[in-house]
């Protein structure tokens, strides 16, 4: 019989790495991700795993791409400013197809900002914050339940598409613990990486079968010799300048999650058969949603939540299914309007699509979504 | 959200452990089969500065987790006293420390007024568990939990060889309320 704790959710992304496999960690401490390191320091030598803190964030993505090369499941976690820092080499593991989880507990920035105040402002640097095209997949959690489950798909999916994954989390839910009954661990579903070992076959490392997307990988130090590197490369995994070899190389990368957006993307959709009115939001922000919805409900009105649990690539296909019913968008995020721009490029101008945005370190509440509701609403449109 | 939700606050500077207090109170609930959401706010300091932390309590689940205007306030510096009992809910109680002052326009029928800081450091000795004197102090007065459930949660969050000092400091925050006290101010939470 599973049992109630009282869990942070810094506290639950380390239980579902750990889960989920998760036997590497490095990283530099920052708030509001710290207990995480801390956490991790704690829990992987009970599992046989290592944790290192490294002397910067550049250098922690870098441990964590070499451990993920050799075969091990491996995690790191910061803030902004060392989510910033990471960037580069995030974009080495897009190249290169080193499966990775980077936590990223945003905290309002830019720059060193407030550390221990909430905020989203990091969902566009999560898809973009790396240069040049490469495929992202990000993930973001509401609650400590969600953090927990959510951190085992973000490794499976990393698994699957050998790619680095984004858990976008926010110092409301990273910091904040409630009772949480954690699913028991034999009803989880953990996937593993597809290797292959000295295949008499096909010795090239980055070999595809045709009407495949994913490379079998091969473990560095197991007794495989080849190479990585973040140049365009052949299937031999060596640099080449040929702008045909480029291109196919990179529509491959870009194709394992736009080829798969019904796999990778999941959608929580609250009161939204009949709704005229849809909330969008995300991670933390969904706590406030949540009550503003159910206090709207009881007075009548028609609004319901349509939260991206999957945040990028935005669940467009889904959201798209909704438009015909809806009247009103409010989208609220803690940022000045970033995934703002993705439902307004969904929605092509269809219908009104609002915003309640907060940049100030404070935390958006029931009653400040219920009077944007009403201020603007479709009640007191005549 | 609404009247379900008992929502509370505790204020103090970074250091005197209120964080940990809101924890142990929300690790009591979650015992006694309650919904409970704890959370935080503090700045980049390791000691002093505010350091703030907030505890709701409900049967149903909790969703938005922040605190607007408490049932209950804790607070162990003036300013902290001064600042958040100006956004108080309707009966809310205020526990503070008495050689705090009474800040103007709170309902002196709904404050607590005790001795935690030298209760910590004189009755039981070491005035680093003014925080668990707190909430010895804070339970007798709500009668949120038995007793039992409130030690066990304590357990949870100290380090080993310290559960004497800290039974001891629960008993005695326990002590600064009067049977009239609980008689007045006890919750239950809906």
């Amino acid at each position: 019989m599973p049992k109630t704790v009282l869990m942070q959710g810094n506290e639950a992304a380390v239980e579902g790495a750990v889960a989920a496999g998760m036997r590497f960690f490095a990283g530099y401490p920052i708030t509001p991700s710290t207990e995480i390191a801390e956490g991790c320091a704690l829990r992987l030598p009970q599992e046989g795993g290592k944790f290192i803190q490294m002397e910067d964030e550049i250098s922690s993505i870098a441990a964590v791409l070499g451990a993920s090369a050799a075969g091990m499941k491996a995690m790191t976690a910061t803030s902004g400013p060392g989510f910033s820092l990471m960037q580069e080499n995030i974009g080495y593991g897009a190249m290169a197809e080193i499966p990775c989880v980077i936590v990223d507990v945003q905290r309002s920035g830019p720059s060193t900002g407030l550390p221990t105040s909430p905020s989203q402002g990091d969902y566009m640097q999560a898809r973009w914050g790396t240069h040049g095209d490469h495929p992202v997949i990000a993930l973001s959690p509401a609650t400590v339940r969600e953090t927990y489950t959510l951190i085992i798909r973000a490794f499976n999916l990393s698994e699957k598409y050998r790619t680095p994954v984004i858990f976008l989390m926010d110092e409301i839910v990273g910091h904040m613990r409630e009772d949480v009954e954690l699913p028991d661990p034999s009803t989880l579903k953990i996937n593993q990486r597809k290797m292959s070992f000295h295949d008499g076959a096909n010795k090239q490392c980055y070999f595809v079968p045709d009407g495949q997307f994913v490379p079998a990988m091969k473990p560095f130090g197991q007794g495989e010799r080849y190479n990585i590197t973040g140049l365009a490369h052949d299937e031999s995994g060596f640099p080449v300048n040929s702008s045909e070899i480029a291109g196919k190389l990179v529509g491959r990368l870009l194709d394992k999650v736009e080829k798969n957006v019904d796999d990778i993307c999941r959608v929580e959709e609250v009161e939204m058969d009949d709704a005229e009115t849809a909330i969008v939001c995300f991670g933390g922000t969904t706590r406030a949603v949540m009550d503003a919805v159910a206090a709207a409900r009881e007075a009548g009105e028609k609004v319901g939540m349509f939260r991206p649990i999957t945040v990028w690539p935005f669940p467009e296909k889904a959201l798209r299914a909704r438009l015909p019913r809806l009247k009103r968008i409010l989208t609220v995020e803690h940022n000045h309007g970033q995934m703002l721009l993705e439902v307004q490029r969904i929605v092509g101008g269809a219908l009104s699509v609002d915003f309640l945005g907060r940049i100030d370190g404070t935390v958006i509440s029931p009653a400040d979504i219920l009077a944007k509701l009403r201020e603007e609403g479709p009640s007191h449109a005549e | 959200m609404g009247d379900t939700r008992y929502e509370m606050r505790f204020a103090g500077s970074g250091g005197q452990g209120v964080i940990l207090a809101s924890v142990i109170l929300a690790e009591a609930a979650v015992i006694a089969g309650l919904h409970a959401v704890q959370s935080q706010a503090y700045g980049p300091e390791a000691r002093g500065g505010v350091s703030r932390a907030e505890t709701i309590l409900s049967r149903g689940r909790i969703w938005f987790s922040k605190v607007s205007r408490p049932d209950f306030l804790l607070a162990l510096t003036q300013a902290s006293l001064d600042a958040y009992s100006q956004t108080l809910a309707e009966n809310a109680v205020v526990l503070f420390d008495d050689s705090l002052s009474m800040p103007a326009g709170l309902d002196a029928s709904r404050a607590i007024a005790v001795p935690v800081l030298k209760c910590a450091k004189e009755t039981v000795g070491k005035a680093f568990t003014a925080n668990i004197v707190a909430v010895g102090a804070i339970n007798a007065a709500l009668r949120l939990f038995d007793d039992e459930t409130l030690l066990e949660a304590v357990r949870r969050h100290i380090p080993a060889g310290t559960e004497e000092i800290n039974r001891k400091a629960l008993e005695a925050g326990a002590a600064l309320i009067t049977p009239e006290q609980t008689a007045a101010f006890a919750v239950q939470i809906g």
